[in-house]
């Protein structure tokens, strides 16, 4: 359902120009939980945010159903890392999830209902008349995935949304998402530098590779449906696939060691 | 209860010291042109509650409020368009920094020959003042809007006036609501001027007019009737300001009206 096809970003900078993702082409399916994982400074912020239809691809191109993504498409919703600067202050946790209802043109009652089971869904219902900055780092995020479900996407896209949270809040969030995916049965892309993480929620994991990004390998995660922070992370399986997407990453890392010493001679 | 009143003394207090002061310093003296707080009273009440209420006060605060509200109006549409578009911004700033670096008073001759003297010279007096610095911060707020929030907003497809509305205004209205405050006593201030120039009504008119007969006390009460206007429009704006920003005062950890 959504295809990326030798997707390429460089941006200009006045004296040269700086390739953030290279050549990535990937493809996911229907319902799927697809995580990217990849060495810091390897555009996967830019790859989320071509995707996502807020950068235009100097390259390549993003295609949601088979329709080409320009700009941001309605069956689509983001979720941003810095929780604190996504939501508005100066309105209310439910205007904030509402905001986006409205402008789509959903009726009144009907936009209340939505509310109501994404902030349930959340574990927030009881905090719809708060204003974001009364609330802690984790609920304001549970807030903005509220936010991303009322708007009933058929994909989630989430970038490295708990960055910034505690590890205490990570793992429950990290259990929401799954809760979340399977409920709604939607298809997510999650972007993480969490090794863990990745292994632990995605179905897949995407591994990139350093500047210039090209998709180093498609992990395919075998471990059960249900799972559960502890049993999950202590699991044979977990412990395997989590080293190897580890080894994957520093050869990443290396690769990009001997490639940066090349054009630092070459003229600008 | 008792907060209430310890809090209306402490607010009380320090203008009933100054009053006592200057009774006690001009309790025996004979200048002709320093009154005492009862007769600057007495004048009080004899001229300005009265017709003069209706002939001059009202003209005053009219054409202050219609020069306030048509300066922020344009100050903020014309801010909004600058601020969110860097080439724009680029091109008009200086232009910007020069009329606003021109005092507006000098303007009043000019208005003069251009409007005459009537009601509309003075409005636009006040509008050339005002606009400025409305223009100028809303101009900054919007441009100091967080990239994270407007990316949000284009990801929900919310544009158009939603955009403006939810986004643009309210972001900007910390700095906005600076611009409209400074506006505010400059306003004031060239409410008094433009009735100063071939006027025949008007606060200003009247204090100019009453120093030029020599009725001194009725001078120095419009200069009390001045600054208890300008006091009572500040404390008006001052929770105004708190009901609207009240947000941001939350989320600076700031409690709103304290």
């Amino acid at each position: 359902m959504l295809d990326v096809r030798g997707l390429k970003k460089t941006y200009q900078t006045d004296a040269r120009a700086v390739e953030a993702v290279g050549d990535i082409t990937f493809s996911i399916a229907d319902g799927e939980l697809v995580c990217v994982v990849g060495p810091s400074g390897c555009g996967k912020t830019t790859l989320l945010r071509c995707i996502g239809g807020l950068l235009e691809p100097t390259a390549g191109e993003v295609r949601l159903r088979d329709r080409p993504v320009t700009e941001p498409p309605e069956g689509m919703a983001m979720v941003f890392q810095d929780y604190g600067r996504s939501l508005f202050p100066w309105m209310t946790v439910h205007g904030n999830v509402e905001l986006p209802l409205r402008q789509k043109g959903i009726e009144r009652a009907r936009r209340g209902e939505l509310v109501g089971e994404a902030l349930h869904a959340v574990d927030m219902a009881y905090a719809g008349d708060a204003h974001p900055w009364e609330l802690s780092g984790g609920m304001q995020q549970r807030v903005a995935i509220a936010r991303a479900i009322a708007y009933e996407p058929e994909v989630l896209l989430m970038d490295e949304p708990f960055a910034a949270v505690d590890a205490q809040t990570r793992a429950d969030l990290e259990d929401l998402i799954r809760d979340i995916w399977r409920r709604y049965d939607i298809t997510v892309l999650f972007v993480t530098h969490d090794i863990d993480e990745a292994v632990y929620l995605g179905e897949r994991v995407l591994v990139l590779s350093s500047s210039p990004t090209v998709v180093q390998e498609d992990v395919g995660v075998d471990l059960p449906d249900e799972r559960d922070q502890l049993t999950t992370r202590s699991d044979q399986g977990f412990a395997e696939l989590r080293k190897h997407v580890y080894a994957q990453i520093q050869r990443a890392k290396r690769t990009r060691g001997s490639e940066e010493q090349a054009p630092s001679h070459q003229p600008a | 209860m008792r907060r209430g009143a310890l809090t209306l003394v402490r607010v009380l207090a320090l203008p009933a010291l100054l009053v006592g002061l200057w009774a006690l310093a001009t309790a025996d003296s004979h200048s002709y042109y320093i009154s005492t707080p009862k007769q600057v009273v007495s004048a009080f009440a004899d001229t300005w509650i009265g017709p003069r209420l209706v002939d001059d006060v009202l003209p005053s605060l009219g054409r202050l409020a219609v020069g306030y509200l048509v300066a922020a109006l344009l100050g903020i549409a014309l801010g909004v368009v600058i601020g969110r578009h860097a080439r724009v911004r680029a091109t008009l700033e200086p232009v910007l920094e020069f009329f606003r670096a021109t005092p507006p008073p000098v303007l009043v001759p000019l208005l003069i020959l251009l409007s005459g003297v009537g009601n509309t010279m003075k409005v636009l007096v006040i509008v050339s003042g005002c606009v400025w610095p409305v223009l100028l911060n809303t101009v900054e707020g919007v441009r100091g809007i967080d990239q994270e929030l407007i990316d949000t907003c284009r990801s929900y497809r919310i544009d158009g006036v939603a955009r403006l509305r939810h986004l643009t205004l309210r972001a900007a209205s910390p700095q906005i609501v600076t611009g409209l405050r400074q506006a505010l006593s400059i306003g004031i201030i060239l409410m008094v001027i433009s009735e100063m120039f071939a006027s025949s009504s008007g606060l200003g008119f009247t204090i100019v007019q009453f120093q030029r007969t020599f009725a001194i006390p009725e001078m120095w009460s419009g200069i009390v009737l001045l600054g208890l206007l300008g006091f009572g429009l500040a404390m008006a704006f001052r929770a105004w300001e708190h009901h609207v920003l009240s947000w941001y005062f939350g989320v600076r950890g700031e409690r709103a009206g304290a």
